[in-house]
Protein backbone atom coordinates (compact mmCIF):
# COMPACT_ATOMS: atom_id res chain seq x y z
CA UNK A 1 0.00 0.00 0.00
CA UNK A 2 1.26 3.25 -0.78
CA UNK A 3 2.52 5.87 2.07
CA UNK A 4 1.71 9.35 2.48
CA UNK A 5 4.92 12.38 2.58
CA UNK A 6 4.23 12.16 6.75
CA UNK A 7 3.98 8.17 6.62
CA UNK A 8 7.19 7.74 4.58
CA UNK A 9 9.39 9.67 7.40
CA UNK A 10 7.84 8.08 10.55
CA UNK A 11 8.46 4.77 8.65
CA UNK A 12 12.01 5.93 8.11
CA UNK A 13 12.27 6.92 11.40
CA UNK A 14 10.64 3.78 13.03
CA UNK A 15 13.73 2.15 10.74
CA UNK A 16 10.56 0.12 9.19
CA UNK A 17 9.96 -0.27 5.49
CA UNK A 18 6.04 -0.06 5.21
CA UNK A 19 4.12 1.75 7.82
CA UNK A 20 0.04 1.86 7.93
CA UNK A 21 -2.25 4.46 9.39
CA UNK A 22 -3.18 3.76 12.84
CA UNK A 23 0.17 1.77 13.56
CA UNK A 24 1.81 2.32 17.03
CA UNK A 25 5.51 2.95 16.17
CA UNK A 26 8.41 4.28 18.38
CA UNK A 27 10.21 6.70 16.19
CA UNK A 28 13.87 8.29 16.50
CA UNK A 29 13.62 12.10 17.13
CA UNK A 30 16.11 14.55 14.95
CA UNK A 31 15.46 17.71 17.50
CA UNK A 32 13.37 18.08 20.88
CA UNK A 33 12.17 21.40 22.16
CA UNK A 34 10.85 23.01 24.90
CA UNK A 35 9.94 26.66 26.05
CA UNK A 36 10.02 28.35 29.65
CA UNK A 37 6.40 26.96 30.18
CA UNK A 38 6.82 23.35 29.49
CA UNK A 39 10.25 22.56 29.56
CA UNK A 40 10.42 22.88 33.34
CA UNK A 41 7.56 20.89 33.83
CA UNK A 42 9.51 18.49 31.58
CA UNK A 43 12.54 18.83 33.51
CA UNK A 44 10.99 18.17 37.20
CA UNK A 45 9.84 15.12 35.46
CA UNK A 46 13.20 14.36 34.04
CA UNK A 47 14.95 14.77 37.29
CA UNK A 48 11.90 13.11 39.06
CA UNK A 49 12.18 9.75 37.72
CA UNK A 50 16.24 9.69 38.22
CA UNK A 51 17.44 10.67 34.99
CA UNK A 52 20.51 11.61 33.87
CA UNK A 53 21.41 11.23 30.70
CA UNK A 54 20.38 13.19 27.65
CA UNK A 55 20.41 11.40 24.11
CA UNK A 56 22.00 14.39 22.06
CA UNK A 57 23.11 17.68 23.38
CA UNK A 58 22.91 19.10 20.06
CA UNK A 59 19.19 17.76 19.10
CA UNK A 60 17.25 19.45 22.23
CA UNK A 61 16.31 23.41 21.93
CA UNK A 62 15.52 25.13 24.95
CA UNK A 63 13.82 28.53 23.93
CA UNK A 64 12.54 30.91 26.80
CA UNK A 65 10.09 32.57 24.99
CA UNK A 66 6.52 32.36 26.13
CA UNK A 67 6.66 34.35 29.11
CA UNK A 68 10.22 36.41 28.38
CA UNK A 69 11.29 39.25 29.49
CA UNK A 70 10.14 37.67 32.19
CA UNK A 71 6.89 39.40 33.41
CA UNK A 72 6.94 38.24 36.77
CA UNK A 73 8.79 36.21 39.64
CA UNK A 74 7.27 32.62 39.25
CA UNK A 75 8.26 33.09 35.31
CA UNK A 76 11.75 34.20 36.00
CA UNK A 77 12.34 31.30 38.36
CA UNK A 78 10.86 28.66 35.49
CA UNK A 79 13.44 30.40 33.50
CA UNK A 80 15.98 29.49 35.99
CA UNK A 81 15.01 26.21 36.03
CA UNK A 82 15.55 25.58 32.55
CA UNK A 83 18.55 28.05 32.21
CA UNK A 84 20.29 25.94 35.08
CA UNK A 85 19.80 22.60 33.14
CA UNK A 86 20.70 23.74 29.72
CA UNK A 87 24.06 24.35 31.18
CA UNK A 88 24.52 21.55 33.15
CA UNK A 89 24.00 19.52 30.53
CA UNK A 90 26.04 21.71 28.12
CA UNK A 91 22.87 21.94 25.75
CA UNK A 92 23.78 23.74 22.61
CA UNK A 93 20.87 25.19 21.30
CA UNK A 94 19.69 27.21 24.56
CA UNK A 95 18.26 30.61 23.56
CA UNK A 96 17.59 32.92 26.32
CA UNK A 97 16.67 37.07 26.37
CA UNK A 98 18.49 38.65 23.30
CA UNK A 99 19.09 35.52 21.20
CA UNK A 100 15.80 33.93 21.60
CA UNK A 101 12.94 34.79 19.17
CA UNK A 102 9.54 33.05 18.99
CA UNK A 103 10.82 29.26 18.97
CA UNK A 104 8.69 28.10 15.69
CA UNK A 105 10.44 31.36 13.73
CA UNK A 106 13.76 30.89 15.26
CA UNK A 107 14.31 27.22 14.74
CA UNK A 108 14.01 26.92 10.90
CA UNK A 109 15.91 30.23 10.43
CA UNK A 110 18.23 29.13 12.52
CA UNK A 111 18.66 25.76 10.09
CA UNK A 112 17.79 23.62 12.90
CA UNK A 113 14.98 21.93 11.47
CA UNK A 114 15.07 19.91 7.29
CA UNK A 115 13.17 18.22 5.20
CA UNK A 116 12.70 15.16 6.22
CA UNK A 117 13.63 15.17 10.08
CA UNK A 118 10.93 13.78 13.00
CA UNK A 119 10.73 16.62 15.65
CA UNK A 120 8.53 16.64 18.68
CA UNK A 121 7.78 19.95 20.91
CA UNK A 122 6.51 20.64 23.77
CA UNK A 123 4.01 23.51 22.45
CA UNK A 124 1.40 22.44 19.93
CA UNK A 125 2.68 24.97 17.27
CA UNK A 126 5.77 22.56 16.58
CA UNK A 127 3.30 21.68 13.71
CA UNK A 128 5.01 24.59 11.54
CA UNK A 129 8.03 22.54 10.41
CA UNK A 130 5.81 20.72 8.45
CA UNK A 131 6.37 24.06 6.05
CA UNK A 132 9.90 22.51 5.31
CA UNK A 133 8.40 19.17 4.28
CA UNK A 134 9.45 17.49 8.00
CA UNK A 135 7.25 15.83 10.23
CA UNK A 136 6.95 17.59 13.45
CA UNK A 137 4.10 17.90 15.98
CA UNK A 138 3.45 19.24 19.16
CA UNK A 139 3.69 17.53 22.23
CA UNK A 140 3.75 17.60 25.95
CA UNK A 141 5.95 18.02 28.99
CA UNK A 142 6.37 14.34 29.31
CA UNK A 143 6.75 13.33 25.99
CA UNK A 144 9.82 15.90 25.84
CA UNK A 145 11.27 14.86 29.19
CA UNK A 146 11.55 11.24 27.33
CA UNK A 147 12.38 12.22 24.14
CA UNK A 148 15.76 14.10 26.05
CA UNK A 149 16.69 11.20 27.47
CA UNK A 150 16.25 8.91 25.10
CA UNK A 151 15.78 10.85 21.73
CA UNK A 152 12.19 8.35 20.74
CA UNK A 153 9.02 9.04 20.89
CA UNK A 154 5.95 6.46 20.45
CA UNK A 155 3.57 7.90 17.68
CA UNK A 156 0.30 6.45 15.96
CA UNK A 157 0.61 6.51 12.42
CA UNK A 158 -1.97 8.98 11.18
CA UNK A 159 -4.13 8.46 8.27
CA UNK A 160 -4.50 11.39 5.93
CA UNK A 161 -6.16 14.91 4.58
CA UNK A 162 -4.98 15.70 1.29
CA UNK A 163 -5.31 19.75 0.81
CA UNK A 164 -4.86 20.47 -2.60
CA UNK A 165 -3.80 23.51 -3.60
CA UNK A 166 -4.51 25.26 -7.21
CA UNK A 167 -4.46 28.93 -8.52
CA UNK A 168 -2.46 31.96 -6.86
CA UNK A 169 -3.34 34.13 -4.22
CA UNK A 170 -4.59 37.21 -5.05
CA UNK A 171 -3.42 40.50 -3.39
CA UNK A 172 -3.65 41.20 -0.13
CA UNK A 173 -4.44 37.40 0.25
CA UNK A 174 -1.82 35.35 2.18
CA UNK A 175 -1.49 32.20 3.98
CA UNK A 176 -3.51 32.88 7.09
CA UNK A 177 -6.27 33.52 4.63
CA UNK A 178 -5.48 29.82 2.75
CA UNK A 179 -5.43 28.32 6.21
CA UNK A 180 -8.25 30.20 8.07
CA UNK A 181 -10.57 28.85 5.09
CA UNK A 182 -9.82 25.68 5.42
CA UNK A 183 -10.25 25.28 9.25
CA UNK A 184 -13.88 26.88 8.53
CA UNK A 185 -14.22 24.53 6.22
CA UNK A 186 -13.31 21.02 8.60
CA UNK A 187 -13.61 22.77 12.11
CA UNK A 188 -11.33 22.86 14.57
CA UNK A 189 -11.60 18.47 14.53
CA UNK A 190 -11.79 18.17 11.49
CA UNK A 191 -7.86 16.69 11.15
CA UNK A 192 -8.46 14.98 14.72
CA UNK A 193 -5.52 12.73 14.89
CA UNK A 194 -4.74 13.00 10.91
CA UNK A 195 -1.96 14.75 8.84
CA UNK A 196 -2.88 17.28 6.71
CA UNK A 197 -1.07 16.34 3.81
CA UNK A 198 -0.77 20.22 1.27
CA UNK A 199 -0.36 19.01 -2.48
CA UNK A 200 -0.97 20.70 -6.02
CA UNK A 201 0.59 22.92 -8.47
CA UNK A 202 -0.77 25.96 -5.98
CA UNK A 203 2.08 25.04 -3.33
CA UNK A 204 4.77 26.60 -5.76
CA UNK A 205 2.89 30.11 -5.39
CA UNK A 206 3.41 30.05 -1.84
CA UNK A 207 5.93 31.83 -0.27
CA UNK A 208 8.31 29.73 2.54
CA UNK A 209 6.56 32.28 5.05
CA UNK A 210 2.53 31.36 3.85
CA UNK A 211 3.71 27.86 4.30
CA UNK A 212 5.23 28.28 8.04
CA UNK A 213 1.57 30.01 8.56
CA UNK A 214 -0.29 27.20 7.12
CA UNK A 215 1.48 24.09 8.50
CA UNK A 216 1.61 25.97 11.92
CA UNK A 217 -2.07 26.19 12.48
CA UNK A 218 -2.84 22.04 11.18
CA UNK A 219 -3.26 22.11 15.01
CA UNK A 220 -6.58 24.49 15.38
CA UNK A 221 -7.72 21.90 13.18
CA UNK A 222 -7.18 18.77 15.37
CA UNK A 223 -4.43 17.89 12.87
CA UNK A 224 -1.00 15.77 14.11
CA UNK A 225 0.94 17.44 11.42
CA UNK A 226 0.39 19.70 8.27
CA UNK A 227 3.45 18.96 5.62
CA UNK A 228 4.73 20.33 2.11
CA UNK A 229 6.59 18.66 -0.42
CA UNK A 230 9.98 20.18 -0.83
CA UNK A 231 10.67 22.09 -3.88
CA UNK A 232 12.33 25.06 -5.05
CA UNK A 233 10.97 27.27 -2.60
CA UNK A 234 11.93 25.26 0.17
CA UNK A 235 15.41 24.61 -1.23
CA UNK A 236 15.81 28.16 -1.36
CA UNK A 237 15.39 28.91 1.91
CA UNK A 238 17.70 25.97 3.12
CA UNK A 239 20.51 27.54 1.60
CA UNK A 240 22.77 28.75 3.94
CA UNK A 241 21.44 27.60 6.40
CA UNK A 242 21.26 23.78 6.46
CA UNK A 243 24.40 22.26 5.42
CA UNK A 244 23.58 18.54 6.91
CA UNK A 245 22.66 16.39 4.26
CA UNK A 246 18.30 15.76 4.48
CA UNK A 247 15.96 13.58 2.77
CA UNK A 248 12.72 14.63 1.04
CA UNK A 249 9.91 12.17 0.54
CA UNK A 250 7.06 12.58 -1.89
CA UNK A 251 3.78 10.78 -1.23
CA UNK A 252 3.28 7.21 -3.49
CA UNK A 253 0.60 7.69 -6.29
CA UNK A 254 -1.49 5.31 -4.09
CA UNK A 255 -1.39 6.75 -0.88
CA UNK A 256 -4.39 6.63 0.94
CA UNK A 257 -6.04 9.79 2.17
CA UNK A 258 -9.33 9.81 4.27
CA UNK A 259 -10.54 12.87 2.50
CA UNK A 260 -9.47 15.09 -0.26
CA UNK A 261 -9.94 19.18 -0.01
CA UNK A 262 -9.42 21.29 -3.18
CA UNK A 263 -8.86 25.14 -2.36
CA UNK A 264 -8.64 27.38 -5.43
CA UNK A 265 -6.10 30.05 -4.30
CA UNK A 266 -7.66 32.40 -6.59
CA UNK A 267 -11.60 32.58 -5.17
CA UNK A 268 -10.01 32.74 -1.99
CA UNK A 269 -10.99 36.26 0.42
CA UNK A 270 -9.11 37.72 2.87
CA UNK A 271 -10.53 35.46 5.95
CA UNK A 272 -11.30 36.28 9.59
CA UNK A 273 -12.21 33.64 12.37
CA UNK A 274 -14.74 35.27 15.13
CA UNK A 275 -15.00 34.44 18.54
CA UNK A 276 -14.22 31.90 19.97
CA UNK A 277 -13.40 29.02 17.72
CA UNK A 278 -10.74 29.71 14.58
CA UNK A 279 -13.43 27.32 12.83
CA UNK A 280 -15.89 30.53 13.28
CA UNK A 281 -14.98 31.77 10.31
CA UNK A 282 -16.39 34.77 7.71
CA UNK A 283 -14.73 36.86 4.62
CA UNK A 284 -13.68 40.27 5.82
CA UNK A 285 -16.48 41.71 4.22
CA UNK A 286 -18.61 40.25 5.88
CA UNK A 287 -18.07 41.58 9.22
CA UNK A 288 -16.06 44.87 8.43
CA UNK A 289 -17.15 47.67 10.46
CA UNK A 290 -16.69 45.37 13.87
CA UNK A 291 -15.06 47.52 16.30
CA UNK A 292 -11.80 46.82 18.05
CA UNK A 293 -9.78 47.96 20.61
CA UNK A 294 -6.19 46.54 20.30
CA UNK A 295 -4.50 44.70 17.39
CA UNK A 296 -1.62 42.01 17.22
CA UNK A 297 0.47 41.58 14.64
CA UNK A 298 3.19 38.88 15.27
CA UNK A 299 3.04 35.49 16.89
CA UNK A 300 4.94 32.12 15.76
CA UNK A 301 1.71 32.11 12.63
CA UNK A 302 2.52 35.94 11.70
CA UNK A 303 5.57 37.39 13.07
CA UNK A 304 7.63 37.03 9.51
CA UNK A 305 9.41 39.40 7.73
CA UNK A 306 6.96 39.01 4.77
CA UNK A 307 3.88 39.45 7.61
CA UNK A 308 5.66 42.45 8.86
CA UNK A 309 6.10 43.77 5.38
CA UNK A 310 2.37 43.26 4.55
CA UNK A 311 1.47 45.03 7.73
CA UNK A 312 3.99 47.53 7.03
CA UNK A 313 2.77 48.38 3.58
CA UNK A 314 -0.93 48.91 4.81
CA UNK A 315 -0.02 50.98 7.59
CA UNK A 316 2.78 53.13 5.52
CA UNK A 317 1.76 57.02 5.93
CA UNK A 318 -1.15 56.11 7.90
CA UNK A 319 -1.70 56.18 11.11
CA UNK A 320 -3.72 53.83 14.31
CA UNK A 321 -7.13 54.56 14.95
CA UNK A 322 -7.59 56.85 17.98
CA UNK A 323 -8.49 54.74 20.34
CA UNK A 324 -6.90 51.55 19.56
CA UNK A 325 -3.84 49.73 20.62
CA UNK A 326 -1.70 48.12 17.89
CA UNK A 327 1.44 46.20 18.95
CA UNK A 328 3.73 44.97 16.66
CA UNK A 329 6.27 41.53 17.59
CA UNK A 330 8.67 40.54 14.89
CA UNK A 331 9.31 36.99 16.04
CA UNK A 332 13.56 37.00 16.24
CA UNK A 333 15.98 39.15 16.35
CA UNK A 334 17.26 38.52 12.56
CA UNK A 335 13.17 39.74 11.62
CA UNK A 336 13.41 42.35 14.27
CA UNK A 337 16.73 43.75 12.35
CA UNK A 338 15.42 43.07 8.42
CA UNK A 339 12.21 44.54 9.54
CA UNK A 340 14.59 47.83 11.00
CA UNK A 341 17.03 47.76 7.93
CA UNK A 342 13.78 47.77 5.69
CA UNK A 343 12.02 50.66 7.40
CA UNK A 344 9.21 48.54 8.62
CA UNK A 345 10.06 49.41 12.32
CA UNK A 346 10.05 53.31 11.42
CA UNK A 347 6.73 52.60 9.34
CA UNK A 348 4.78 51.28 12.52
CA UNK A 349 6.58 53.37 15.41
CA UNK A 350 5.35 56.61 12.96
CA UNK A 351 2.07 55.12 12.30
CA UNK A 352 2.27 55.16 16.38
CA UNK A 353 2.44 50.88 17.09
CA UNK A 354 3.99 49.49 20.06
CA UNK A 355 7.00 47.14 18.52
CA UNK A 356 8.25 44.75 21.16
CA UNK A 357 10.85 42.46 21.75
CA UNK A 358 10.06 38.63 20.57
CA UNK A 359 7.57 37.19 23.09
CA UNK A 360 4.81 34.99 22.50
CA UNK A 361 3.40 36.88 25.53
CA UNK A 362 0.04 38.68 23.71
CA UNK A 363 -0.82 35.40 22.30
CA UNK A 364 -1.94 33.39 25.21
CA UNK A 365 -2.56 36.18 27.63
CA UNK A 366 0.89 36.18 29.59
CA UNK A 367 1.99 39.44 29.35
CA UNK A 368 2.34 42.72 26.99
CA UNK A 369 -1.01 43.26 25.53
CA UNK A 370 -3.28 41.40 28.11
CA UNK A 371 -7.51 43.03 27.26
CA UNK A 372 -9.66 43.66 29.80
CA UNK A 373 -13.18 43.48 29.93
CA UNK A 374 -15.52 43.62 26.97
CA UNK A 375 -12.59 44.61 25.03
CA UNK A 376 -12.02 43.02 21.77
CA UNK A 377 -8.48 42.04 19.80
CA UNK A 378 -8.28 41.38 15.93
CA UNK A 379 -5.21 39.69 16.12
CA UNK A 380 -2.49 37.46 13.79
CA UNK A 381 -2.16 34.61 16.46
CA UNK A 382 -3.52 31.13 16.17
CA UNK A 383 -6.57 31.26 18.95
CA UNK A 384 -9.32 32.75 19.59
CA UNK A 385 -10.70 30.74 22.53
CA UNK A 386 -12.58 31.73 25.63
CA UNK A 387 -10.44 33.98 27.64
CA UNK A 388 -7.30 33.29 25.63
CA UNK A 389 -6.20 37.16 25.90
CA UNK A 390 -7.99 38.16 28.95
CA UNK A 391 -10.80 38.07 30.71
CA UNK A 392 -13.83 35.78 29.69
CA UNK A 393 -15.42 38.64 28.35
CA UNK A 394 -12.61 39.45 26.15
CA UNK A 395 -12.65 38.69 22.71
CA UNK A 396 -10.33 37.59 20.01
CA UNK A 397 -10.69 37.77 16.03
CA UNK A 398 -7.85 36.01 13.91
CA UNK A 399 -6.50 37.70 10.78
CA UNK A 400 -3.89 37.51 7.94
CA UNK A 401 -1.31 41.04 8.65
CA UNK A 402 -2.83 43.01 5.98
CA UNK A 403 -6.07 42.74 7.72
CA UNK A 404 -4.95 43.10 11.00
CA UNK A 405 -3.01 46.69 10.05
CA UNK A 406 -6.05 47.57 7.86
CA UNK A 407 -8.33 47.38 10.94
CA UNK A 408 -5.81 49.06 13.56
CA UNK A 409 -6.34 52.42 10.81
CA UNK A 410 -9.57 52.48 11.16
CA UNK A 411 -10.60 50.74 14.30
CA UNK A 412 -12.79 48.99 12.84
CA UNK A 413 -12.41 44.99 10.77
CA UNK A 414 -11.54 46.11 7.69
CA UNK A 415 -10.36 44.47 4.58
CA UNK A 416 -7.44 46.40 3.18
CA UNK A 417 -8.28 46.02 -0.45
CA UNK A 418 -10.92 48.68 0.52
CA UNK A 419 -8.69 51.34 2.26
CA UNK B 1 -18.88 9.89 42.58
CA UNK B 2 -20.74 12.73 40.88
CA UNK B 3 -20.64 13.94 36.87
CA UNK B 4 -19.38 17.54 35.64
CA UNK B 5 -20.43 17.47 32.18
CA UNK B 6 -19.29 19.89 29.46
CA UNK B 7 -19.22 20.43 26.02
CA UNK B 8 -17.43 20.17 22.58
CA UNK B 9 -14.03 21.49 22.00
CA UNK B 10 -13.29 22.26 25.68
CA UNK B 11 -10.03 24.12 24.95
CA UNK B 12 -7.17 23.70 27.28
CA UNK B 13 -7.12 27.75 27.93
CA UNK B 14 -10.52 27.05 29.37
CA UNK B 15 -9.06 23.89 31.50
CA UNK B 16 -6.47 25.97 33.27
CA UNK B 17 -5.72 29.77 31.75
CA UNK B 18 -2.29 30.70 30.55
CA UNK B 19 -2.15 33.30 33.49
CA UNK B 20 -1.94 30.61 36.16
CA UNK B 21 0.90 28.43 33.92
CA UNK B 22 3.22 30.46 36.26
CA UNK B 23 3.10 27.54 38.79
CA UNK B 24 3.17 24.30 37.25
CA UNK B 25 3.08 22.81 41.07
CA UNK B 26 -0.36 20.29 40.42
CA UNK B 27 -2.16 21.18 43.44
CA UNK B 28 -1.64 25.12 42.46
CA UNK B 29 -3.13 24.35 39.26
CA UNK B 30 -6.04 22.64 40.63
CA UNK B 31 -6.94 25.18 42.36
CA UNK B 32 -7.93 27.27 39.01
CA UNK B 33 -9.02 23.52 37.21
CA UNK B 34 -11.36 24.60 34.97
CA UNK B 35 -11.80 28.15 35.80
CA UNK B 36 -13.19 29.95 32.77
CA UNK B 37 -16.12 27.62 32.12
CA UNK B 38 -17.15 26.60 35.21
CA UNK B 39 -16.33 28.77 38.16
CA UNK B 40 -17.64 26.25 40.35
CA UNK B 41 -15.14 23.52 39.44
CA UNK B 42 -12.28 24.07 41.57
CA UNK B 43 -14.08 24.21 44.94
CA UNK B 44 -17.14 21.62 44.39
CA UNK B 45 -14.90 18.72 43.04
CA UNK B 46 -14.32 15.60 45.22
CA UNK B 47 -12.20 12.96 44.98
CA UNK B 48 -13.34 10.23 42.55
CA UNK B 49 -15.49 12.46 40.40
CA UNK B 50 -15.80 11.85 36.29
CA UNK B 51 -15.93 14.74 33.77
CA UNK B 52 -17.82 13.97 30.98
CA UNK B 53 -17.89 15.54 27.89
CA UNK B 54 -18.02 16.31 23.74
CA UNK B 55 -16.12 15.99 20.30
CA UNK B 56 -12.67 17.07 20.79
CA UNK B 57 -11.55 17.66 24.48
CA UNK B 58 -8.52 18.97 25.53
CA UNK B 59 -8.05 21.07 22.24
CA UNK B 60 -5.40 23.91 21.89
CA UNK B 61 -2.07 23.93 23.63
CA UNK B 62 0.27 21.02 24.32
CA UNK B 63 0.68 22.31 27.76
CA UNK B 64 0.45 18.62 30.19
CA UNK B 65 -0.72 21.49 32.77
CA UNK B 66 -4.60 20.66 31.76
CA UNK B 67 -4.39 17.24 32.69
CA UNK B 68 -2.29 17.41 35.94
CA UNK B 69 -4.78 20.13 36.85
CA UNK B 70 -7.79 17.16 36.63
CA UNK B 71 -5.85 14.27 37.95
CA UNK B 72 -4.81 16.87 40.68
CA UNK B 73 -8.25 17.75 41.72
CA UNK B 74 -9.16 14.06 42.18
CA UNK B 75 -11.12 13.88 38.77
CA UNK B 76 -11.06 9.68 38.31
CA UNK B 77 -11.08 10.15 34.79
CA UNK B 78 -12.34 11.96 31.53
CA UNK B 79 -15.08 10.44 29.26
CA UNK B 80 -15.49 12.11 26.58
CA UNK B 81 -16.56 11.58 22.63
CA UNK B 82 -13.06 12.49 21.07
CA UNK B 83 -9.85 13.93 22.62
CA UNK B 84 -8.07 16.65 20.78
CA UNK B 85 -4.51 14.24 20.41
CA UNK B 86 -1.98 16.07 22.50
CA UNK B 87 -4.60 15.69 25.68
CA UNK B 88 -4.95 12.51 24.83
CA UNK B 89 -1.35 11.44 24.37
CA UNK B 90 -0.19 13.96 27.81
CA UNK B 91 -3.13 11.95 29.76
CA UNK B 92 -1.62 8.60 28.82
CA UNK B 93 2.07 10.08 29.26
CA UNK B 94 1.38 11.22 32.85
CA UNK B 95 -1.10 7.98 33.28
CA UNK B 96 -4.41 9.31 33.94
CA UNK B 97 -7.27 7.63 32.63
CA UNK B 98 -9.07 8.88 29.59
CA UNK B 99 -12.14 7.29 27.99
CA UNK B 100 -13.33 7.96 24.62
CA UNK B 101 -16.81 6.78 23.81
CA UNK B 102 -19.18 9.20 21.99
CA UNK B 103 -22.73 7.25 23.20
CA UNK B 104 -21.54 7.65 26.86
CA UNK B 105 -20.72 11.04 26.26
CA UNK B 106 -24.15 12.06 24.62
CA UNK B 107 -26.41 10.11 27.14
CA UNK B 108 -24.90 10.64 30.73
CA UNK B 109 -26.14 13.58 32.67
CA UNK B 110 -24.59 16.14 35.03
CA UNK B 111 -25.07 14.48 38.57
CA UNK B 112 -25.46 11.11 37.33
CA UNK B 113 -23.90 8.15 39.33
CA UNK B 114 -21.46 6.84 37.22
CA UNK B 115 -18.80 4.26 37.97
CA UNK B 116 -15.90 2.86 35.01
CA UNK B 117 -13.97 -0.06 34.71
CA UNK B 118 -10.74 0.49 33.21
CA UNK B 119 -9.47 -2.90 32.93
CA UNK B 120 -13.02 -3.64 30.22
CA UNK B 121 -13.34 -0.37 29.44
CA UNK B 122 -17.20 -0.50 30.74
CA UNK B 123 -18.95 2.45 32.06
CA UNK B 124 -21.85 2.38 33.84
CA UNK B 125 -24.22 5.08 34.60
CA UNK B 126 -26.28 3.88 37.68
CA UNK B 127 -28.87 6.73 37.14
CA UNK B 128 -29.90 6.14 34.23
CA UNK B 129 -29.27 2.37 34.54
CA UNK B 130 -27.16 2.06 30.97
CA UNK B 131 -23.91 0.62 30.51
CA UNK B 132 -20.78 0.92 27.53
CA UNK B 133 -18.42 0.38 26.47
CA UNK B 134 -15.06 2.09 25.50
CA UNK B 135 -12.41 1.15 22.91
CA UNK B 136 -10.07 -0.51 24.73
CA UNK B 137 -5.96 0.58 24.42
CA UNK B 138 -3.64 -0.90 22.65
CA UNK B 139 -1.11 -3.26 24.68
CA UNK B 140 1.58 -0.93 23.80
CA UNK B 141 -0.52 2.41 25.82
CA UNK B 142 -1.84 -0.04 28.29
CA UNK B 143 1.91 -0.63 29.01
CA UNK B 144 2.24 2.84 29.39
CA UNK B 145 -0.45 3.68 31.67
CA UNK B 146 0.04 0.34 33.81
CA UNK B 147 3.84 0.98 34.48
CA UNK B 148 2.56 4.62 35.90
CA UNK B 149 3.35 6.91 32.94
CA UNK B 150 6.02 6.99 30.40
CA UNK B 151 9.15 7.75 31.66
CA UNK B 152 8.53 4.55 34.59
CA UNK B 153 7.51 2.49 31.50
CA UNK B 154 10.54 3.78 29.83
CA UNK B 155 12.80 2.82 32.53
CA UNK B 156 11.50 -0.56 33.30
CA UNK B 157 12.62 -1.31 29.74
CA UNK B 158 15.85 -0.02 30.33
CA UNK B 159 15.54 2.56 27.18
CA UNK B 160 16.32 5.96 29.67
CA UNK B 161 18.41 6.30 32.28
Amino acid sequence: MGMTMTQKILAKHAGLDQVEAGQLIEARLDMVLGNDITAPVAITEFRKAGLTEIFHRDKIAIVLDHSVPCKDIKSAQLCAQARDFAREYHITHFYDVGQMGVEHALLPEKGLVAPGEAIIGADSHTCTYGALGAFSTGVGSTDMAAGMATGLAWFKVPPALKVTLKGRLRPFVSGKDVMLHLIGLIGVDGALYKSLEFTGEGVSALSMDDRFTISNMAIEAGGKNGIFPVDGVTRAYLDGRVDRPWESFEADPDAVYEREVVIDLNELKSTVALPHLPSNTRTVDQVAGTPIQQVIIGSCTNGRLEDMRQAAEVLKGRKVAPGVRCIVFPATQQIMLDAMRLGYVETFIQAGCAVSTPTCGPCLGGHMGVLSDGERAISTTNRNFVGRMGPVSSEIILASPSVAAASAVTGVVTDPATL
Amino acid sequence: MKVYKYGDNVDTDVIIPARHLNNPDPKALASHCMEDIDADFASTVEEGDIIVAGANFGCGSSREHAPVSIKACGVKCVIAASFARIFYRNSINIGFPIMECPEAAAEIQAGDKVSVDFATGVITDETLGKTWEAAPFPAFINGIIENGGLLKSLKARGIAK
